[in-house]
């Protein structure tokens, strides 16, 4: 492989991990409450849409972004309504999420199939952006890869060093000792699960307005549940999620760069990668001591009810 | 009375099928260690839930420094000063001492300001002589740190009422002994403690007044000056006889259950079983008295295949030790588990196949395992309800739906109606009113005079009179003697109850 390959190779993958990364934080921030919201594919496919009609309508792309990640929000919002209020079943609520999102952005996004709106373009920082090769894979693209950039410290230093990071945490892990402190679950869990289904959206208008600047239906091709695997993959930290997400974008851009060198491995096997990863990591975060130390969230899926234990 | 700082008064409080509470009255002073003491399902913690805010009072008031007030969660009850040590603790696992400390505490910003908690935890954990480093994670700290945690917690919060919930259940000799020097020192600073226990030894230790729940009433509160081991025994299990149920003499036959030598560990690792011997023949009843968490589960399991053990569990004259729960089952063995919701019965299925769960793999049971008749199945059914007068709009309903009382009714049913030839009962009437009782002392007195072997395990003295013929007393997993069922034998029993009697057999 010569330099032009690896460098396109590298921003590709940080391209068509950028998507995977917005989704996975915000996955991760809504499981860390002990929400479990399989409905990303569905908000996804909905902030994709929205992202595009807006753009498309208003030419404002950062209207757009908003409008997207409010969109998906609203989805997550039903499926904390369903699984907090209602206390039914997490993983009936977030399919039924998926099929919806999927099924309304098809519908609406008819009219919008093949037609042309703005996108985002590379923006080159100044000074950073010229140092040789590095500055050009990582410092000359578009305005939302920078914000994945910023977004993985910022999530990181909320989750491990504020307050309000150890709140969500307590929750998810313990939701009994929360409350006995006199932290809201409810309040907290609603707020995380809206919050990361408006980051899941945000990573679908990614797919939208910049990776694939155009409306294709379920453009979003599985990604949402790539996302819903990368969280367990990245044992629920923000860190270790930016890696994941990176790795397995690039994995799905080497598959073409593979075919192109002519190397002769399938393109099924690369896609395989990934859950093949997954697998090995769930394997060593069965331990009960694991998930202790890495802070998994133990009440994941089990809705909270004070007077219930015991 | 300025010096009471907390009171209940006619609190009550109901499970489906279970009065936890039955207008209990508790009042603690200022400065006082007050135990609480009952068996196991004598409602302690239920009450001690309800003055932490966990549960809602069906009826009755909280008064905290003779003020009324609304417990409505464990956050309030921290407000008026009330702190909680439960069984299971409070704690995140992934969080450092420190952090579970200042979890939702309010005086801190946005980034928590660790030193100055760690000074306070280290000077705090010094004067009342808990060790704990503050970095520590929970994850990394045996039980015994993680519940001194738990009262820096509450000391962190100053704290001036606290709850221990059978603190010393997980604990070492030694911590143990560390726990009470704590505790001496909280009153010292002007703590008052509730200290809840089914151990005598360690509430005439540590407390200044003792009070007795049985059946989720309060039966009695004395100073601890006046009280001695015997005494709170009998207070513990014995029961106002509510009814008698006449007994012919049994005419024992040849022997069905032969213990040798049984040992077996609990579930925290340790012995619960020493060195067990004991023989039941056919018609009779041998009662195995004793205070709950002396062995009793360990034994009764052992002896079903559901523990692993060493020594001999023989049984018609064939060693069980290669058998398992299956074989032991066909081989005529019935047990009548101390949780009927979770051992004995599936609640979410209904009443009809809760009957013959046992026997779907039965070879001499005329239907076919793979492809039962559900018709067949509910007419059988049904007449075991007619049977047992067992109280159900229909054998359909899901058996979480009946009262504790008609479940054990099903239970029963279910094992008698496989013509067992040993029969282990353990805490059989634990939380049912009088009329289930009665109907349960018949069918079992019915079924030893049939000629059925029965080991009675319960913490009821007064059931143990009224069903047995003869009485061993479980004392630290062996049996320390047998005496005679009757009232003229009850002293002798009190003591080897609480480990001083004779050892007799």
């Amino acid at each position: 492989m010569n330099q032009d390959m690896i460098t396109s190779t590298v921003s590709g993958a940080i391209r068509a991990g950028t998507p995977l990364l917005f989704a996975t934080i915000g996955e991760i921030l809504t499981e860390r409450s002990g929400i479990l919201n399989l409905g990303l594919e569905g908000m996804m496919l909905m902030g994709a849409f929205t992202g595009f009609a807006v753009s498309y309508n208003t030419g404002n792309l950062w209207l757009a972004v908003i409008a997207a990640m409010a969109v998906a929000g609203l989805l997550a919002t039903l499926h904390a309504f369903m699984s907090i209020t209602l206390r039914v079943n997490q993983v009936v609520s977030g399919l039924a999420i998926v099929f919806l999102g999927s099924g309304l952005s098809g519908f609406w996004g008819q009219a919008y199939v093949g037609v042309q709106s703005p996108s985002f373009v590379n923006f080159k920082i100044p000074l950073l952006g010229n140092i040789p090769i590095i500055g050009e894979i990582l410092f000359d693209r578009d305005p939302l890869v920078y914000i994945g950039y910023l977004i993985v410290p910022l999530v990181w230093l909320f989750l491990y060093k504020t307050r309000y990071g150890m709140d969500l945490r307590a929750v998810g892990e313990a939701p009994d000792a929360a409350d006995a402190r006199g932290i809201n679950v409810s309040l907290i869990r609603y707020i995380y699960t809206i919050v990361g289904g408006a980051l899941s959206g945000l990573g679908g208008a990614y797919l939208s307005l910049a990776y694939t600047p155009m409306w294709v239906e379920n453009m979003t091709a599985g990604r949402g549940w790539i996302a819903i695997v990368l969280v367990i993959f990245a044992i629920w930290d923000p860190l270790l999620a930016m890696v994941g997400a990176y790795l397995f974008g690039g994995i799905s851009v080497l598959q073409f760069g593979l075919q192109v060198a002519q190397i002769p491995i399938p393109a099924n096997i690369m896609k395989m990668f990934p859950y093949l990863f997954t697998i090995i990591v769930m394997l060593f975060t069965s331990s009960e001591r694991i998930k202790k130390r890495f802070g998994v969230p133990s009440a994941l899926g089990i809705p909270y009810s004070r007077e219930e234990k015991g | 009375m300025s010096d009471v700082v907390l009171r209940l008064s006619g609190i009550v409080k109901s499970f489906p099928g279970v009065l936890a509470n039955d207008h209990v009255d508790f009042t603690l002073k200022r400065g006082e260690v007050h135990a609480l003491l009952g068996e196991n399902g004598a409602g302690k913690t239920t009450l001690m839930n309800i003055a932490y805010g966990i549960y809602k009072p069906d009826e009755g008031d909280i008064y905290v420094d003779n003020r009324r007030v609304k417990i409505t969660s464990p956050h309030r009850a921290m407000e008026y000063g009330i702190g909680m040590i439960q069984q299971h603790f409070s704690l995140v696992p992934s969080f450092s001492v420190a952090e579970n400390i200042t979890l939702g505490l309010k005086e801190f910003g946005i980034f928590p300001k660790m030193e100055s908690v760690k000074k306070k935890i280290e000077s705090l954990s010094q004067k009342f002589g808990l060790d704990v480093s503050a970095d520590s994670h929970i994850w990394q700290l045996s039980v015994g740190e993680q519940q001194r945690v738990e009262i820096l917690k509450l000391l962190y919060m100053n704290a001036r009422i606290m709850i221990l919930d059978e603190p010393t259940a997980i604990l070492t000799p030694q911590e143990t002994e560390n726990l009470f020097k704590t505790i001496r020192e909280m009153v010292k600073n002007g703590a008052s403690v509730i200290f809840i226990s089914h151990k005598l030894k360690e509430v005439l230790k540590i407390s200044d007044r003792i009070t007795v729940m049985r059946h989720g009433r309060m039966l009695d509160t004395i100073p601890t000056s006046v009280a001695d081991e015997r005494i709170l025994a009998r207070k513990m299990v014995g029961r106002d006889v509510l009814l008698k149920v006449s007994k012919k003499p049994s005419s024992p036959g040849r022997e069905i259950l032969e213990v040798e030598n049984l040992w077996s560990r609990g579930d925290k690792g340790q012995y619960a079983i020493r060195g067990v011997d004991l023989k039941v023949r056919s018609g009779e009843i041998l009662g195995i008295a004793g205070v709950e968490g002396n062995g009793q589960r360990e034994l009764a399991e052992s002896i079903y295949g559901l523990r692993r053990y060493t020594g001999r569990v023989v049984i018609d004259g064939e060693d069980m030790l290669p058998l398992d729960v299956t074989s032991r089952i066909r081989r005529g063995v019935a047990y009548i588990p101390q949780d009927r919701k979770g051992l004995a019965l599936c609640g979410g299925l209904p009443i009809y196949y809760n009957f013959f769960l046992k026997v779907f793999d039965s070879p001499n049971f005329s239907f076919n395992p793979y492809m039962f008749n559900p018709s067949y199945l509910r007419r059988g059914a049904e007449q075991m309800v007619k049977d047992y007068s067992i109280s159900t709009p229909s054998v359909d309903l899901e058996a979480k739906y009946l009262s504790g009382g008609n479940m054990q009714k099903v239970v029963l049913a279910r094992e008698i109606s496989g013509s067992p030839k040993l029969i282990i009962a353990v805490h059989p009437t634990r939380g049912l009113d009088v009329g289930a009782m009665e109907f349960i002392y018949k069918s079992l007195l019915r079924e030893r005079n049939k000629g059925v072997a029965i080991l009675l395990i319960a913490g009821d003295l007064e059931e143990i009179f009224t069903l047995s013929d003869r009485v061993g007393v479980l004392y630290e997993g062996e049996i320390v003697g047998y005496s005679k069922p009757d009232e003229s034998h009850i002293e002798e029993i009190g003591l080897m109850m609480a480990g001083v009697g004779s050892i007799d057999a």
